[in-house]
């Protein structure tokens, strides 16, 4: 039986990395007494794969990973047991049995959103908000993008889907440095080949208008990871599970 | 939520923000309010080598098991963190409340090897506690230290208040409760040291002097406070099995040194090696029992969700029941998938087999420690390995298809000889040919890989060794020059590697392994020069300790290379081992005759530790090798 598993990560929990959220998913399902599955050959493995990588710093209430258990289990159960397993900083947000047509987690992924927010707007003019949305607005932004065969040109515009400014309210506690201030919602293509960080996107936009980001100026958030529609309107994407 | 001592820039720029962040699975959370004792426990050095020591999770375990008592941990900064601190001026804090240190009504220190003495001061000083224990005000934590070091305490006992000596288990609720009734009753900090300093156990620096001859060495110590002992006895855990033992230990995020359950199996050895000190102050060796090992074994996978479980010992093969023991644990971990990992394990038919059960078709690699190249002076060093013994478990291992073996030598033992060292060549060669005997050629999968691995013998307090006088340098390097000419001298060279440790770091650990209170001094100025983390070689400044010598006035050479007479008072004799010193003597002359000694379960040596009247000073003797 495979099951996704929708979880949250804040607090000291953006510390941790990708690696290290794994070996401590694979061990909460020890602790968690979670009949799951292994994978055949000499040194068996948790089959366990995860949606898409967070960097370290980044908070996010829409991380997933999919599971294949031995032995089925009620979905509330399975959520009541792991978060009794978590610490703080991380939550079982919603557990979804899957059909098995359903394909795994990561080559699901189309689009990620997040939320961007300063520590400080102090290094910003004052129509900021102005000018990034008219560099958007631009046709095209060629850049180069790093990639594992070296560099190449993009459009980056063709992977920004959605690019807003919204206030960044209370709400939010999750991007509580930057809480009061307005910030950027951006959706963003997040599948395996055309992967684009929002901090890339920030850093592209910033130095458009002639702002240099301070290190460490940026707070993320990703707000959902999402699934391509069949229609393939982005406007029908949804959320993983 | 927790507010952390960090602020998110400075841990977006610091390797592994882990280190900092508390919060892992099962550490200890309490309400402050509802505390009567803050106790810090610190391993001093960086967040994955502290973690993975059990001594700290014992202590943890059993501290946070009193009500009014809450512990946190505490390690090193590594030094990018520790800059940052310095320059920003933060205190240094635990990991659990993210509360400063210098708010603590203790901070315990376990000290477990001699090159993390800089790394003492560097808790102190960025904790903003005074570095020297006689600058402390009622204001600062009682500094307590403990761990093997502390059974010569003499070169850093100026940065302690209280010095712990032996098993932690036994003394801490006298001590915490001596330490309730004298701050309710507004007692100062030197009337609660004095009072300290009666308790079993309990080593109080400051309340005694030394003088000295004019050769140097230790004319006399005097108490300054009448009716405080003499002599200070170690804490022992009488009663193994019923002592606390943590059944939740925490579970790092980071992957650590020790990424597993430890299951301590028993304490102590009955092997006597003469160079071995843990052989030594861990006497008599107690056996935990079967089910409270099995019990434990169970319940700490299920608290900690760890994929592994490693057997914790000296000599995990004299351990009773272990062949017992190991079929519970195969069966449990056949089930849940958890690998069992085996050290010090002696490699006989039983082990193979064994390690077969649990690690499959991986073969790992084989590790023997002979320690010696010649017969001659495996029996100086008390070392019962035969050659026979380790050519037969080779071969044993070979047939059932492993193909890489490590062997583990030291160089600079007393009364070594340069045939001594060429053995070490010829028995890794002898290994190497007996693989290409005993696996005929179709039936080879890889090369016989060897790996011989030479450490620089540093004599130790509490062992009969302490008399003897250590190599130099220009030994140990022209020893190991020896070793490689030997070993590449051999027919099946190609087949066998060298490695060998570096020679300064061996010396300095010997200068502080018997040194005396004469180093606090050098010890503080090498670490105001910035000396620390000396245990990472990459860290390690032989020439800036060198010129702190010369600055202090002392000379190296007294405490490493001098011939010791046999009734020399040494800084550690204030100390009961539990060994006697006629004990130690004796052995130390049986060394010079190269004579074997039997070990424990064979015939009592009358060592002194039968007055504990616990472990295996109460079996009958001679049924087992």
């Amino acid at each position: 039986m495979k099951v996704r598993i929708k979880f949250s990560k804040y607090g000291p929990m953006k510390f941790i990395g990708h690696l290290d959220v794994m070996r401590y998913f694979q061990k909460a399902i020890r602790r968690a007494g979670i009949d799951i599955a292994y994978s055949e050959g000499f040194s068996p493995h948790q089959i366990m794969s995860f949606a898409a990588p967070l960097s370290v710093g980044y908070t996010s209430e829409g991380e997933y990973f999919d599971i294949e258990l031995r032995t089925p289990m009620e979905e509330e159960e399975l959520q009541k047991r792991l978060q009794g397993a978590m610490v703080e900083g991380i939550d079982i947000l919603k557990v979804q049995n899957l059909p098995e047509s359903e394909g795994n987690a990561m080559a699901s992924v189309q689009a990620a959103s997040y939320l961007a927010g300063f520590r400080s707007l102090s290094f910003l003019p004052e129509d900021w908000e102005d000018r990034l949305l008219a560099f958007y607005n631009t046709p095209t932004i060629p850049v180069n993008k790093k990639t594992k065969r070296g560099e190449k040109e993009i459009d980056l515009k063709e992977s920004i889907y959605r690019f807003e400014i919204r206030e960044i309210t209370e709400k939010c506690a999750l991007l509580e440095a930057a809480a009061g201030h307005k910030g950027i919602y951006m959706l963003l293509n997040a599948s395996s080949g055309g992967n684009i960080k929002p901090s890339f996107v920030m850093e592209t936009f910033l130095a458009a208008i002639g702002v240099t980001l301070p290190e460490y100026g940026l707070v993320i958030h990703r707000v959902e990871t999402c699934k391509a529609s069949e229609t393939g309107e982005i406007g029908d994407w949804k959320a993983l599970i | 939520m927790r507010k952390l001592a960090l602020q998110d820039e400075i841990l977006m720029q610091v390797e592994k923000p882990a280190r900092y962040i508390g919060n892992e699975v099962n550490a200890v959370m309490k309400n402050k309010e509802e505390i009567a004792i803050r106790f810090a426990m610190c391993f001093p050095d960086v967040y994955e080598i502290g973690m993975s020591h059990l001594g700290i999770q014992i202590l943890y375990d059993m501290l946070n098991g009193f009500e009014d008592v809450w512990c946190e941990r505490v390690y090193s900064p590594w030094v990018d963190l520790d800059q940052i601190m310095r320059k920003e001026k933060i205190p240094l804090f635990a990991l659990e409340s993210q509360d400063p240190i210098k708010n603590f009504d203790f901070l315990g220190i376990t000290i477990q090897y001699e090159m993390c003495y800089t790394n003492i001061l560097q808790i102190l000083d960025l904790s903003g506690i005074p570095l020297m224990a006689k600058d402390r005000t009622e204001a600062d934590p009682i500094v307590i230290g403990g761990g093997p070091c502390t059974y010569n305490p003499e070169p850093f006992c100026d940065f302690f208040d209280l010095i712990y000596i032996g098993e932690g288990e036994t003394r801490y609720r006298e001590l915490l409760d001596l330490y309730l009734s004298c701050k309710n009753g507004n007692k100062s900090r030197k009337s609660f040291l004095e009072a300290a300093a009666m308790i079993p156990g309990i080593y109080v620096p400051s309340l005694y002097e030394v003088t000295y001859k004019e050769d140097g060495t230790i004319a006399e110590r005097i108490p300054l406070v009448p009716g405080i002992p003499a002599v200070i006895a170690k804490e022992m855990v009488r009663e193994i099995s019923q002592s606390c033992y943590p059944k939740k230990p925490v579970v790092p995020f980071i992957k650590v040194t020790q990424d597993r359950v430890v299951l301590e199996i028993q304490r102590g050895c009955i092997r006597g090696c003469r160079f071995c000190q843990a052989g030594q102050l861990y006497r008599p060796v107690r056996e935990r029992d079967l089910e409270m090992l099995e019990q434990y074994a169970v319940e700490m996978l299920d608290n900690t969700g760890h994929e592994e479980i490693s057997l914790s010992s000296l000599s995990s093969s004299d351990y009773s029941k272990l062949p017992e023991l190991l079929d519970f644990l195969i069966e449990k971990c056949n089930e849940k998938r958890i690998n069992i990992s085996l050290p010090s394990l002696r490699i006989d038919a039983f082990s193979l087999d064994v390690m077969n059960k649990v690690q499959d078709v991986k073969k790992s690699s084989l590790t023997f420690a002979p320690e010696a190249g010649s017969q001659r002076l495996r029996n100086v060093i008390n070392k019962g390995l035969t050659k026979e013994v380790i050519l037969e478990g080779a071969k044993m291992a070979f047939e059932g298809g492993w193909t890489r073996v490590k062997l583990y030598f030291m160089l600079g033992l007393p009364f070594e000889t340069s045939e001594d060292i060429r053995e070490i060549g010829e028995l890794c060669n002898e290994i190497a040919a007996l693989f290409y005997d005993t696996v005929p050629k179709e039936k080879r999968t890889s090369r016989i890989q060897i790996v011989a691995s030479t450490s620089f013998f540093v004599p130790k307090p509490f062992t009969p060794f302490q008399w003897a006088p250590q190599n130099t340098k220009e030994d140990f390097l022209e020893k190991a020059y020896q070793t490689k000419q030997s070993i590449i001298s051999q027919l099946n060279q190609k087949s066998i590697k060298y490695n060998w440790h570096e020679a300064d770091a061996s010396v300095m650990e010997g200068i502080f392994a018997r040194g005396d209170r004469r180093l606090n001094q050098v010890i503080l100025r090498a670490y105001q020069k910035s000396c620390m983390y000396d245990a990472w070689s990459e860290y390690y400044h032989n020439d800036v300790w060198l010129k702190t010598f010369e600055e202090c006035g002392v000379d190296p050479d007294f405490y490493t290379i001098r011939q010791r007479e046999e009734t020399e008072i040494f800084p550690w004799d204030f100390i009961d081992c539990g060994v006697t010193r006629q004990f130690l003597l004796r052995e130390w002359h049986r060394a010079q005759q190269a004579v074997v000694t039997p070990n424990c379960r064979m015939a009592c040596q009358g060592c002194g530790a039968g007055r504990y009247q616990t472990g295996v000073c109460l079996e009958r003797k001679g049924q087992e090798q």
